[in-house]
């Protein structure tokens, strides 16, 4: 058989690992969407070249270690504090970029308190919510996100309103308050939804700097391990199950003159 | 000497907070002392331009108290005893995380709701821990109004020294009474020194930094305690505060903080009046606990009486203190309700009789 020959000094890089991404060994199980989103958000501070001026928020859930891998100045706030961490930040430094970083029961849950009103208040800050309609880091409890009928280690036999309540829709709602400046729902399980969420992401940051209020990117996400499912399955059953309940898209964009007017 | 002022306790602590260099304060109304709150916000603004915020919850407010403190700010929240409750898992980070940063606590009557009366009931809360983990916090107890204003530079300049929490515990009785007060001079806040440690964005030449409690190896996890161990220590050899009246001569002692400590004092002059020797200590630091000062007096006098707005906590490190040398008892009344000193007076006396 022929043997192929590599000239890699003829070859350009397309793509590699963006600087403001440590190069480390990652603990997340394979497949999962945290990975990618971690990913995507480094990316976003390397182009807008704000790696020195950012400050991240992690949150208590599967991306608790974020700060081990992201290379921005970062806090670990309490489970679901996040919001409020993030407050505090930004109010004594201004001029930072500040996000923080959610699962659902961090943000959804426990935290609901703190994202209503570091929204409703307009903080400028970008939140991050990944939603994987589960509890990821306990091992597979249910979410607030979890849907109806959907299987996890506390609904066993499925998620059943009159029991356990209804998957709640929080972006839907925070889109409501006059306080959020840009409210958007993407997904990262295909490479379309990558670039898409990575543009939210990369708006949320740019747009803080206007001081109009708060940017929020949920992403979609998946969790294959608690799922039982295999990854490229999971990613199935995502744009089967999730996306039909939690469709794509913004929620409320900056009009020209709002972001004219910066 | 500093501008004189008549006003009350709440007051003069925020008017200190401001004078300080307050970066920021994060807090939510609760009975007996909003009005720190409502003075900051009608004063601090503008007058340092620093950050005044309202919080939706005191877990919200001590979580932004978090933030800010990883952000190098010098931050202060103040609440009363549920609302400090609320704040525990918290403090207990912002110890774990090893910030610095000033608590306020002017305790009412509990449990639960209780009352919004005066209590020294957040004692064992306060000095014993409160939030889970192996942690301290710096515990500093106003007697008076002055003292009020005087521990708010003091316990930022403890707590940026050790990166620890500080507490101010007070009650309802201080936070609302008024007195004669002096007070310090208006630092520039422009001029703090960010400490190196902070959160405020990764310079290319130096690694980034991450503010966190979280320390999943166990071997790590437990060098973070023993350093966290050895820096108490050094407090506990450094920071104890502690006044002494008229123990010298003393037959007896009276052992009493805060509010308490001004009963006791009258107390003292009744009873010294009638020819019984009693001296006052005071602690002014509830933790690190002056344990070696209520041990020397123990070596001479015949016994103690820890005087208390509780049922009866303090009175436990007294007792550590003398260690059975002589005998130590507790009174105290609760639900905000004073003692006068008439009727502490008599219960040493029926107290000293026995012991004679
Ligand atoms: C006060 C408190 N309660 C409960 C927990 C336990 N806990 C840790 S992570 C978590 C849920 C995480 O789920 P999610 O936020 O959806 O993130 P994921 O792990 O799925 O990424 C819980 C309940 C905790 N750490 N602190």
């Amino acid at each position: 058989m022929q043997e192929i020959e590599h000239h890699y000094e003829d070859m350009d890089i397309v793509c590699e690992r963006p600087t403001a991404l440590l190069d480390k060994r990652m603990h997340y199980c394979p497949g999962c969407g945290h990975g990618v989103a971690h990913r995507i958000i480094m990316e976003a501070v390397e182009e807008l070249g704000i790696q020195e001026n950012t400050i991240g928020v992690a949150p208590v859930g599967c991306s608790v270690f974020a700060y081990h891998y992201m290379n921005v100045d970062m806090q670990e706030a309490a489970h679901g504090r996040a919001t409020a961490v993030a407050t505090g930040i930004k109010r004594c430094r201004p001029d930072k970029y500040v996000f923080t970083y959610q699962g659902d029961g961090d943000l959804a849950a426990i935290g609901t308190g703190e994202t209503i009103h570091t929204v409703n208040r307009g903080e400028n800050v970008l939140i991050v919510f990944i939603n994987n309609a589960i509890y990821g880091m306990t091992g597979g409890q249910m979410a607030p996100t979890t849907l109806l009928e959907q299987k996890t280690s506390t609904t066993p036999y499925g998620r059943e309103a009159p029991f356990m309540g209804n998957p709640l829709k929080i972006t839907e709602l925070l889109a409501q308050l006059p306080g959020a400046f840009y409210v958007t729902r993407q997904a990262v399980n295909t490479p379309l939804h990558v670039r898409r969420a990575k543009k939210a992401i990369v708006n949320g940051f740019k747009w803080q700097a206007l001081n109009k209020g708060t940017c929020f990117v949920e992403i979609v996400s998946n969790c294959p391990t608690n799922w039982g499912m295999k990854p490229v399955e999971s990613n199935k059953w995502l744009e089967e199950h999730m996306l039909p309940f939690y469709p794509l898209g913004d929620m409320k964009v900056p009009s020209k003159e709002e972001l004219e007017n910066g | 000497m500093g501008e004189l002022r008549l006003m009350k306790g709440n007051e003069a602590l925020a008017e200190a907070a401001i004078r300080a260099g307050m970066d920021a304060y994060f807090g939510y109304p609760i009975t007996p002392q909003s009005e720190v709150l409502e003075y900051l916000t009608r004063e601090a603004y503008k007058r340092t331009q620093c950050t005044i915020l309202q919080a939706e919850s005191e877990i919200a407010s001590i979580n932004m108290i978090y933030g800010a403190s990883g952000a190098g700010a010098r931050v202060m929240t103040s609440s009363s005893s549920p609302g400090i409750s609320l704040m525990q898992e918290g403090i207990s980070y912002i110890a774990g995380a090893e910030l610095p940063c000033l608590l306020v606590n002017i305790n009412r009557g509990g449990p639960g709701l209780g009352t919004i009366q005066p209590s020294q009931g957040d004692y064992f809360q306060s000095v014993k821990g409160g939030g889970h983990g192996d942690y301290r916090l710096i515990v500093l107890a106003p007697a008076t109004v002055q003292e009020m204003a005087d521990f708010v530079q003091d316990g930022w300049e403890l707590a940026e020294k050790y990166r620890n929490p500080v507490m101010i515990l007070s009650d309802g009785a201080l936070g609302q009474m008024m007195e004669k007060v002096e007070l310090r001079e208006q630092i520039d806040r422009s001029k703090h020194v960010i400490p190196e440690w902070a959160t405020t964005g990764k310079k290319k030449d130096r690694e980034r930094n991450f503010i966190t409690s979280l320390f999943i190896q166990p071997e790590e996890m437990e060098q973070v305690n023993l350093q966290l161990q050895a820096k108490y220590k050094t407090i506990v050899e450094n920071e104890i505060r502690v006044q002494e009246v008229q123990t010298d001569d003393a037959d007896f002692v009276i052992v009493a903080y805060g509010l308490s400590a001004r009963i006791g004092r009258k107390v003292m002059e009744l009873l010294r009046a009638d020819g019984i020797k009693v001296g006052l200590i005071r602690p002014i630091t509830l933790w690190p606990y002056p344990y070696e000062t209520v041990s020397r007096a123990a070596e001479r006098v015949k016994g103690f009486l820890s005087l208390e707005l509780n049922a009866g906590q303090m009175v436990e490190d007294v007792r550590l203190a003398v260690n059975g040398r002589c005998p130590v008892e507790h009174y105290g009344r609760m639900g905000g309700i004073i003692p006068s000193p008439d009727e502490v007076a008599d219960v040493i006396r029926e107290m000293y009789s026995k012991i004679q």
